[in-house]
């Protein structure tokens, strides 16, 4: 199975390559990307020679293009498609229906890959986007069950990449507005769910407050492992209960399904995380290389040591194995 | 591994030392450092002219880093010191952070990394010193002529005997 490795710098490009990437996906540094952070992301230069590295060493490089175009504005995705096909780029990561009509139209020997961002969750869906966009690979939204993803499978003709480590979204991906409620920014547009710029910490004798826009979203204790600030993980007080009430602060970690993931037909297993340094690429991308290849030796699945680099050092299969509350 | 702490002894030592020629010399070894890697100021972006302030908690002292475009200027000082953003962790998580060899998201969940003021900029700092791939110790015993060879040791066992990078980390290994 391919290994689908995030890359928020050229330094994690590289340390991905060489950590045993078969592939690598990245964004420019504008808010064409969802996870346009400052200081992250690559400009025209540094993609083109990330691309000349990666396929200089056998491995492949995706840029994903998916965010959702403003009305006026939609040159700058249309340039960031052309500027991905310039530099050689393996496909192109798009959500939205009027882009990927845009790079079928302009940019028809671009590969495309549809985005999770545009949530397609069944077959009926995919095979339009396949039909009508000449999409050969879909990111499924991580909603999905081992089964349904089966399901899903036998009904499409074209290749699956799923989520197996890193930050976990139960949302309806690009469909979500709930930070923007805060923040005045969408996560689907501007491309930062949370965005930095609207976060605050403070730390109170060991006790950290998280504010997101203004509001404070959680509070942990001393000592207690501390979450990121997206209100989907925000604790909240309904009726007589206070807690993480949309979702826990824990990350993906589906490395113990891949057989069964493999099994149900999925192509390439995606790791979450272009906001994440070098190091983490080097120690997950080193993990999940060993799992697939473990795997394809007919051998069990290697314990990893992951759950320090997780979400409030906790780590979940999500919704493969639906247990929900 | 735990993070290692600076020993408390040495940590008295350094409370009574002068601070400006320390801030001097840090100053100086800085913009040779910058100008080897232009790039990390581009990628600070807006955040290259913010006054960041870093605070090793086992330290008597914390940092002041003005990137000043690419003219950096370090100041130490005692006290909380004051920026627009602050950065608080064990001296050996923030030079781990420099060199590859912590995650600084890994550092924030397991509260051994605290951010205050403003995020974006510690975000924009942190993104660019991990693009740059620093090695502070071998951009000093670039600078230090004929003594390189036996600082290259001395920084070796310091690393071996604590525990602390203080070399750029080889974390992808060999290939």
């Amino acid at each position: 199975m391919e290994i689908v490795c995030p890359a928020g710098t050229p330094a994690a490009l590289r340390t991905a390559v060489k950590a045993g990437a078969h592939t690598i996906y990245c964004g420019f540094s504008d808010e064409t990307n969802a996870r346009n952070f400052p200081g992250l992301n690559f400009n025209r230069t540094e993609m083109r020679e990330g691309v000349e590295f990666a396929h200089s060493h056998g491995v492949k490089v995706l840029v994903a293009i998916n965010t959702f175009p403003r009305a006026g504005d939609e040159v700058i995705w249309h340039n960031a498609v052309a500027d991905a096909e310039a530099a050689g780029v393996d496909a192109v990561i798009l959500a939205d229906p009027g882009l990927l009509d845009y790079a079928t139209n302009n940019h028809p020997k671009l590969r495309r890959h549809l985005s999770v961002q545009a949530a397609a969750a069944n077959a009926d869906i995919i095979n339009f986007y396949a039909q009508r966009f000449g999409v050969k690979r879909v990111v499924l939204p991580r909603v999905l069950s081992v089964q349904e993803i089966a399901t899903i499978n036998a009904e499409i003709e074209v290749e699956t990449e799923v989520f197996v480590f890193g930050g976990l979204c139960v949302m309806a991906e690009g469909r979500c507005s709930l930070s923007s409620y805060v923040t005045g920014k969408s996560p689907n547009m501007n491309g930062a769910c949370s965005p930095a710029s609207h976060v605050e910490y403070h730390d109170d004798n060991g006790v950290l407050d998280a504010r997101l826009g203004g509001y404070t979203i959680h509070r942990v204790e001393k000592g207690e492992p501390a979450p990121y600030p997206t209100l989907c993980k925000g604790c909240f007080t309904a009726g007589e209960k206070q807690g993480h009430l949309f979702e826990d602060p824990v990350s993906l970690n589906a490395g113990q399904l891949i057989p069964q993931l493999k099994k149900a037909g999925v192509t390439a297993l995606k790791i979450e995380g272009r906001q994440r340094s070098r190091s983490y690429v080097a120690q997950v991308v080193r993990n999940f290389r060993a799992a697939v290849d473990a795997l394809a030796l007919g051998q069990p699945m290697p314990e990893g040591m992951l759950a320090k680099l997780s979400e409030g050092q906790a780590t979940t299969t999500g919704a493969y194995k639906k247990t929900w509350r | 591994m735990p993070i290692p702490r600076f020993p408390a002894g040495p940590a008295r030592v350094l409370s009574v030392l002068p601070l400006a020629p320390l801030s001097i010399s840090l100053t100086a070894y800085s913009r040779k450092v910058a100008k080897n890697h232009p790039g990390l100021f581009r990628r600070l972006g807006e955040y290259s002219h913010t006054r960041f302030i870093l605070d090793p908690t086992d330290l008597p002292f914390v940092i002041c880093l003005e990137p000043n475009g690419g003219v950096p200027r370090v100041t130490l000082m005692r006290g909380r010191g004051n920026g627009a953003a602050r950065i608080a962790g064990p001296m050996a998580a923030l030079l781990g952070l420099v060199h590859g060899a912590y995650d600084g998201d890994a550092l924030f969940f397991s509260r051994d990394l605290v951010i205050e003021g403003d995020t974006a900029a510690a975000l924009a700092l942190r993104n660019a010193v991990d693009d740059a791939e620093l090695d502070l110790a071998q951009e000093f015993i670039n600078m230090s002529g004929p003594f390189a060879r036996p600082l290259r040791r001395l920084f070796a066992y310091v690393q071996h005997k604590t525990g602390v990078s203080l070399t750029h980390s080889e974390i992808a290994g060999a290939w």
